[in-house]
Parts: structure tokens; sequence; C-alpha cells
């Protein structure tokens, strides 16, 4: 579900320039067992095989996502993240992924069990709700649409929609420790009052104990 | 839209085999012959021969047409072609019947050398890896040593997964479609109602009935109406017939009424009189067998262990004949081994017989993966 934010493209040098996808592999060693929940047309999946040469497959719902999984040669497995990752055994990856599909979850506690269980690590992105345009829209009386939430409160696929203090507080009751956070606007790092500028929100966490 | 088009004339081609067949019942069969047809060129370094598996009731005619026959088109023209999802352009494929067939291979209809009679009941039983080593053997013959691709659809998917495990080192990939690493009880009992039909059957004489030159039509023809039921769905079946009457009103009898009565008849009919009861018998059994996990106390993953090649998985949403859960069961054992793999499950009305449609969806999943294809 990369499409939520931005366009994808096949095109390699245009996936060299997505910021969101070079954020997830400066975390991904070289060589590491990759699973991407929700992989779109497997752009970031052929990126880190191309970059960080992973192992590593998709799993997508969406039959033209798959579609295109195929013509971007990775492998991809066509599974309803609903119902969990049965298929997957505990501590099988060196990273599980979960790039802007979060919000779009039933089931987010429970995914983000699964992720703990199968991966050594985890690593989600997400759009951040608390973002200070987002808040604007809503003060102003609309829901927010913008560049990383480009739907209509209608249409959108996006029904747990947070902000990184929620996402934290998650974590902790996940027993989830977080190792490492970005946040990011229109592509450049946020240091300053992340939760009101940043725009898009990346974490690295693993099991706690 | 590339330009695609049929394979063209084709003419099937024959080998004798005289290297003796140790079968998995423990038998041996010391020679035989096996008819196989071919679809493009082998290129110079000998790396794009792609094999297409049949299932029970297919052969080796996969595509092309007969000089002599019009509309003779092979079983699955729609997928393999020039510019067709498995492109002749860039690969070359063959077909071949399967040992213990009835359309050229050596079977039970075959005249025994030793003998002078036809096999008959006398030939033996074979399994899928019976048929990969016939298909090892041919492939010998034509001087391939490693397959780009092995594709197969319901018991064809079962022999290529044979393939990856019997010979790792000789297939790059395997395409399995609609099949299943072992049949379920439910679909074992189909194929015992289906044999039954046969042998009970006044006319089928212990499977000699070519001695009295007759054949168990009336067994056969049940046995393919039962199978061609499963191979459909309710749904398919409900829009395809419905509750249509051939006539306008009720005949309060037993005659043909209903259309869907009318259409298995015809299917049962028309498959009595082209194919061999003894085959049907012989390939049911060989799915009734397929189990690769059986060697590994049942554990499939462990049976995947020797494999190498890259794995496509497809299934269909209605195929209850061969669900969606018996392809995920093979998809759980390669993503166990860490084995290059994909999976769709395609949604379509069809039932089984959805692997031999042309449905817009399927073929562009089957291209995409063949495209990324090197040969």
């Amino acid at each position: 579900m990369h499409e939520l934010t931005m366009n994808d493209t096949t095109e390699p040098s245009t996936i060299a320039l997505r910021p969101d996808f070079a954020a997830i592999a400066e975390w991904i060693k070289p060589g590491a067992k990759v699973l991407d929940l929700g992989c779109g047309d497997g752009s970031l999946l052929r990126y880190l095989r191309d970059t960080r040469h992973v192992f590593g497959y998709g799993v997508e719902i969406d039959d033209d996502n798959l579609l295109n999984c195929f013509r971007n040669g990775v492998n991809a497995i066509q599974y309803d993240l609903e119902s969990g990752l049965s298929s997957f055994e505990s501590d099988s990856f060196d990273y599980v992924i979960l790039s802007q599909t979060l919000q779009a979850m039933r089931h987010t506690e429970g995914i983000i069990q699964e992720m703990l269980r199968v991966g050594k690590e985890g690593i989600v992105s997400f759009p951040n709700f608390g973002y200070w345009r987002n808040r604007m829209q809503v003060i102003s009386g609309r829901m927010p649409v913008s560049k990383a939430l480009p739907y209509h409160w209608y249409d959108t696929p996006n029904i747990h929609l947070c902000t990184l203090g929620d996402f934290e507080a998650l974590c902790r009751q996940c027993n989830a420790h977080i190792l490492e956070r970005r946040v990011m606007s229109n592509d450049h790092p946020v240091q300053f009052l992340p939760n009101l500028m940043g725009m898009l929100a990346f974490y690295r966490f693993e099991r706690k104990g | 839209m590339r330009d695609s088009k049929s394979a063209g004339v084709v003419t099937p081609q024959y080998v004798q085999i005289d290297k003796p067949l140790q079968l998995k019942s423990g038998l041996e069969l010391a020679s035989y012959h096996l008819v196989y047809e071919t679809y493009g060129q082998l290129n110079a370094a000998r790396s794009n021969a792609v094999l297409i598996c049949h299932a029970l009731s297919g052969n080796h005619h996969v595509a092309g047409v007969y000089a002599d026959k019009e509309k003779s088109f092979g079983w699955w023209d729609n997928m393999v072609g020039p510019g067709k999802p498995i492109d002749t352009n860039r690969f070359f494929v063959i077909g071949m019947n399967n040992l213990g067939g009835c359309h050229g291979s050596t079977g039970p209809a075959s005249i025994d050398t030793r003998t002078g009679k036809h096999y008959g009941a006398s030939f033996p039983v074979v399994t899928v890896e019976d048929w990969v080593e016939t298909q090892a053997q041919l492939t010998e013959h034509l001087g391939i040593a490693q397959f780009a691709a092995i594709v197969g659809g319901s018991l064809g998917g079962m022999q290529a997964l044979q393939w990856t495990l019997d010979y790792p080192e000789k297939v790059r990939h395997a395409l399995v479609i609609a099949a299943a690493a072992k049949l379920t009880a439910q679909n074992i009992a189909f194929n015992d109602v289906a044999r039954q039909a046969i042998m009970t059957d006044q006319e089928f004489y212990g499977g000699n009935y070519y001695a009295y030159d007759t054949l168990p039509r009336r067994g056969l023809r049940l046995a393919r109406m039962l199978g061609h039921i499963t191979y459909l769905s309710d749904d398919s079946m409900a829009a395809k017939f419905g509750r249509s009457l051939r006539n306008e009103e009720l005949s309060f009898g037993f005659d043909v009424e209903f259309e869907i009565e009318s259409y298995l008849r015809y299917q049962g009919d028309k498959f009595a009189d082209l194919f061999d009861a003894n085959s049907y018998l012989l390939m049911t059994k060989a799915l009734d067998y397929f189990n690769p996990a059986d060697a590994y106390a049942g554990d499939l993953s462990a049976a995947f262990r020797v494999a190498k090649a890259d794995y496509l998985i497809l299934s269909f949403t209605s195929d209850w004949r061969f669900s969606p859960e018996r392809s995920r069961e093979i998809v759980k054992a390669l993503l166990d081994n860490k084995m290059n793999v994909s999976y769709a499950e395609i949604t379509s009305s069809h039932g089984h017989d959805s692997f031999l449609m042309e449905t817009e969806y399927y073929h562009q999943l089957v291209r995409a993966y063949m495209d990324n294809i090197s040969t």
C-alpha cells in the first residue's frame, strides 16, 4: 500500500529517490531475510534486493499489486494480513516491515504481535496524524487531506490513523521495545517537535526481554 | 497486448526407451515408447526448454493444430504459443503423453510385445515419480540438461513438484497450478467412486475388455460425469445451466429434462469414446498415491529440503477439488525452506477447470512470471 503516500513507479532511478524507501533501507543489514507486509507493487522489496541484497517475500492481498510484484520479479504471496502470519514460523526473518499499511489494518495490535513473533526486528512506517497541517485542518473543521493522507474521509482505506504518541503507547502495550525512530517531513528528517512537525514516522523495534 | 497466435501445425514424435523402468511399485517395465510434441526452438545454449505436464485426461497435444484435422487445437493452446503467456518465441516447449495414457505413449491399450496381446489389466500401476522418470528419459533423448521451467495444472502440477524433488539440479522454475501436495480423503473418495463405476461395468472384464472387443463405456461415462461435476463450481453450474429445461414443461419421467443432465451426458459420452478406461484408473491412482511428505513422516517442509527451484504456486478461489488451502500447504513448506516462491489465489468462478480457462488476470500472472525467467 505504498501508494498511500506517493505514486509508485517501477523505474529504478525513481525508486532510489524515494526517501521513505531509503530511510527503511538504512536500517536493513545487507543480506538480511526480510518480510514486507502489504508490499504493494514490490518496489520496496526490489529496492532492498538491489541495494541491500536481501532475501525476502512480500505479502499482498490486492490483485493488481500482486501482478506488479510478479512483473517486478520479487517473491510475493497473496495472503490476507488480517488473518495473521500463520504461514510464517517464529523468528524466521531478520526484519518484518509494515510500510504505510498499519493505518489501513483492522487488527492493528494483532499484526504488531505477529511481527514481533516472526521477525527479530519490526519496522513500521505510517503517516503521522499529529502533523501540524493535519491538526490545522481538523481545527478548521475538516478531516485532513494531504500528500501523506491523500484520501477523503468517505473513501479512505485508513481506518486506524494515529500519532507518534499513540503508536509508542501501543508498542508499550505490545511489549515492543523501540530501538530507533525517524521522523520525516517533505522528505527531510525532523528533529524538533516530531509529533507536530513530522509527516511520516518510522520505527524499528524488537520484542522486549 | 502482444500479437499472439497458435503454435501452428504440429506433428507428434515418438521415442522408444529400452532402458528398463524401475517402478515405485517394485515392478519393472522393460521398454516403452513415449509420444511428445514440441513448440518453438531450442536455443544454442539449450537453456530455454519448458516441460508441460498434463493432468488426468490431458495428453501431449498441448498447443497448435494437426494438419489433417481442423480445429484440433491442443488442450492448452490459449496458454502456449507465439506471444502467449508461455511464449514459444522465447521458449522451447515440450508436451508428452504420460506412460499409461491412451494417446500414443505405452499404456494398457498398447500391445505387450512379449505376449502379442493388449496389456490390459497387466499394465503396472504407475505413479507421479514414475512419470517424472520417463520424462527425464525423454529429456535425455532431447539433450536437455536443465529446464527453464516445468509447468502443470492439477495432476500436472504434482509432476512439476516431483521434478524439483527428484532432479533439483534440472529445474530452474516450477509453475504449480491448482494442485496439491496430497489428496484429501474426500478427493480420494471421488476417485474411488469413478473407479468403481468403471470396474463394475459388465463390459470391463477385469480390465481385459480389449480381448472381448468391447469397452466399459457406461462406467467410464459415469466416472467422467462425476469428475466433471467436481471440476466445476456450484456457482458456475448455476450460471451456465441453472434449472433450465430442455423442453418447456416437466415430463414427470426419468429422461433428460434439465440442461445440466443433457450437458453431463454429452460430456460423458464424448469422453467414453475418446479415453481408455484402464488409463483413467491408472491416472486416478497416481493422484491418490502422490504424497512427497510420506517419506518424511508427513513433514512436507522436510520433503522440500532437497529442492532448488523457484516456484510459482497458483490456486483458484472456487476450486473445491484442489482448494486454495492445498496450495497454501505447498507455499508454507516452501516458505519454511526459504525458497523463492510466489503465490496467487485467483478469483474465479470456474472451479478446478479454471486452470484451463483463458482468464485475463490469470494469464497476466503467468506471463509476468514467465517473462522474468531468463533463457
